[in-house]
């Protein structure tokens, strides 16, 4: 019974030894990916700060504007005036949607000779 | 061991035959077997003792240093904590009030040599000639094959430079990061931005530090790491700010004019929307300043900001304060008939009006607006009196340094008579004698139309109205309005209408004073425009400066503030508007049979 107990209890000491050695290999590598994850943002970060700049310098209003006067036939871009505020009562109701006509009554005005039919 | 026997036979045998008693043999022996025994039962104790004391020692000793490590040793976080929190060390971006970009960090590197790993200098300084063409050739040999161990080559270089250097191939040349600071929109809001350059420089970074304009007032702020990268966000537009820069540079070029400033502002808020001073310049590649060798005028330099450093007699704009007040002190209402019969003599001095008009016996304090009498202005002065016109100039801001964040601001130190006489006050009811920025003149229109709160001017982007002390009621500031909207409608500032936007405002001509001292030239002038729009329910107020503007479509050259600033106003306006939103309304009509009325 005795030695049971203390092969059980060796067996135990055994497995959270094994367990606890993994689990500090698990953090280990856990905090390396962490690590790698830190410097794959900083990079990122990095990239980005420097795309931002370049969307900015390419969407700077002088170039913008230089763009717009180029291609002035294809797209007519004009700065924003006044006159192009509208009103929501400037804008029509849409119109009744045409219903199909399944059965039309052929009409023909009579013709200058008096020539014509009438249905 | 050999085991001694308790009764050994030969000495019982012995004792026997002596008649001694054998049982002494047998204890003897006994008692030193048991002696033995003690002897080696302490042993064992001993040796347990030393073991146990060993292992105790170990174990204090082991505690003991590892105290002392951890007390000699610095105090750091647990690796996962502390790889989790991330520093930033880039200065802070600046960006306008929509959040674009005004000012950015740009990774460049930085070329320098050790000369003794260098393999072939000549050869060297050959390539990199043909890469930098502005490098000193023989200056950088004698450095790189002198006595010396470091050399700075490039301070930045761009990526294909890097390239182009690491192409030549000497072990000697030698790349560092370095940080630059880049404003992508080049010259635009460059008085604002300032310009950053190199403080303390290392091989592996260098300190950014701001120069001048908003990046060096506020310099503490953006190299603060504790913000964790938030950017600085500004009340300027950069659309309107472009657009602003753009008409401005127009007008400037057709009037001929050395210099243009303008200011927009909020009249709420006291957020300057856009600030313009041209001749502008790239704050990427920040000009030097004007050294005495050049023996310029420094405001000539385009690093000087028109509108917040250039203090200048802005003339006839200053007006409506002098009506403002002598309405406030109830001395006079709107249609109250102030005698403009000139010329006003005061001692050997005499007032007279613009190219010498002259505007009858009587007009109403709204017609001396309209028509900018200066004779009007200077009797209403009169009543007002020196002190408390002083006093009312003081709360309006006109003799202090505007607070506006930019380093330049407090050198935008206003010019006024140190002995405010009664003579002062009438000159400078209609704006002479005291010079004051452009911006004064914004922020003074602004608290003065907003329905009559001090606002303070302001780069930062509010939440909210920031309005001060009360400066004059609400009604002297509404009917402040409805004069400034006469001088358009029927006044000197015709050209400044813009149909849906109500602008009223008020021109101001003064002629330059000379440099030498002494008088002031006659065919130079700075003419003002400073506006209000909507005027009956007031957003904006916008000052328009040129230095040495002229008209010159007419017979004879214009120089007056209807011709040349008050339509580029308008201009600017009928562009701007649209861009901050506002939707051209149809004024109110006059209100008929009301007595008094209220804006808010």
């Amino acid at each position: 019974m005795r030695a049971l107990l203390v092969m059980s209890l060796g067996a135990i000491v055994i497995a959270l030894a094994v367990w606890a050695y993994a689990e500090n290999y698990r953090t280990q590598a856990s905090i390396d990916r962490v690590e790698r994850l830190h410097r794959d943002i900083a990079a990122a970060q990095a990239r980005m700060a420097v795309l931002k700049a370049e969307w900015a310098y390419l969407n700077r209003p002088d170039r913008l504007l230089d763009l717009a006067e180029l291609n002035f036939l294809t797209l007519e871009l004009l700065p924003l005036a006044p006159e192009q505020f509208g009103m929501i009562e400037q804008i029509p109701y849409p119109r009744p949607e045409r219903l199909l006509v399944t059965d039309p009554i052929e009409l023909m005005a009579p013709s200058e000779t008096g020539e014509g039919e009438y249905p | 061991m050999t085991r001694i026997p308790l009764r050994p036979l030969a000495r019982i045998l012995g004792a026997r035959e002596a008649g001694e008693n054998p049982d002494l043999i047998e204890q003897e022996n006994i008692r030193q077997r048991h002696e033995v025994m003690r002897d080696k039962a302490r042993d064992m104790a001993e040796g347990r003792l030393l073991v146990l004391a060993l292992v105790f020692l170990t174990g204090f000793v082991m505690i003991g240093a590892r105290m002392t490590t951890l007390a000699v040793s610095e105090p750091s976080e647990p690796r996962a904590a502390a790889s989790a929190s991330r520093i930033v060390g880039q200065r802070a971006d600046i960006v306008d009030r929509e959040g674009r970009v005004l000012a950015t960090n740009f990774d460049t590197h930085s070329l320098y040599a050790h000369p003794r790993d260098l393999i072939d200098p000549a050869g060297s300084v050959a390539a990199l000639l043909g890469i930098f063409p502005d490098l000193d050739g023989d200056q950088l040999l004698k450095d790189l094959t002198g006595k010396r161990k470091f050399v700075w080559v490039k301070r930045r270089i761009s990526p294909e430079q890097k390239q182009a250097v690491h192409d030549i191939g000497d072990p000697g040349l030698l790349f560092g990061p370095r940080e630059m600071r880049l404003y992508p929109n080049g010259p635009l809001a460059a008085h604002i931005l300032g310009g950053a350059s190199y403080g303390k420089e290392g091989v592996h970074s260098a300190e950014v530090i701001g120069v001048a304009g908003v990046e060096k007032h506020f310099d503490d702020w953006l190299r603060d790491p504790a913000n964790d990268g938030a950017p600085l966000a500004l009340s300027i537009d950069l659309s309107v700010q472009a657009a602003s820069e753009r008409v401005l540079n127009g007008g400037m070029k057709l009037f001929n004019a050395k210099g243009a400033a303008s200011v927009l502002m909020d009249v709420h808020t006291g957020e300057v929307i856009s600030l313009v001073s041209l001749p502008d310049f790239d704050p990427n590649e920040r000009p030097r300043p004007l050294t005495a060798e050049h023996k310029g005028d420094q405001s000539d330099s385009p690093l000087f900001n028109r509108a917040v450093q250039g203090v200048y007699e802005l003339g006839s704009a200053f007006k409506i304060f002098t009506a403002a007040q002598a309405m406030e002190l109830g001395l006079v209402n709107a249609d109250t008939q102030v005698n403009t019969q000139g010329p006003l003599r005061w001692g050997r001095f005499k007032i007279g009006e613009f190219q010498g008009k002259n505007y009858g016996p009587t007009l109403s304090v709204s017609k001396i607006i309209e028509k900018s009498s200066n004779i009007g202005t200077a009797r209403l002065a009169q009543q007002i009196g020196n002190t408390r016109q002083k006093e009312f100039m003081d709360a309006l801001g006109f003799l202090t340094p505007t607070t506006l964040e930019v380093s330049e601001a407090k050198t935008g130190r206003p010019l006024f008579p140190s002995n405010w006489s009664e003579l002062s006050a009438m000159t400078i009811s209609y704006g002479h004698g005291i010079s004051t920025s452009p911006l004064h003149l914004a922020a003074g229109y602004a608290s003065l139309l907003n329905g009559g709160f001090k606002v303070e001017p302001t780069l930062l982007k509010q939440r909210g109205p920031r309005m001060g002390a009360r400066i004059v009621s609400s009604d002297v500031s509404a009917s402040a309005r409805q004069m400034l909207r006469g001088v358009v409608t029927e006044g000197t500032a015709s050209f400044g209408d813009v149909k849906g936007y109500a602008v009223g405002g008020k021109t101001g001509t003064a002629d330059k004073p000379r440099t030498n001292g002494g008088g002031y030239y006659d065919d130079r002038t700075i003419t003002t425009f400073a506006s209000v729009f909507p005027a009956h329910s007031p957003r904006y107020v916008l000052v328009v400066t040129f230095d040495e503007a002229v008209e010159t479509s007419g017979t004879e050259p214009r120089r007056s503030a209807g011709w040349t600033a008050v339509p580029v106003a308008a201009e600017l306006i009928r562009r701007v508007a649209p861009l901050l939103g506002l939707r051209p309304t149809i004024e109110p009509a006059d209100p008929q049979g009301i007595v008094l009325t209220s804006s808010d």
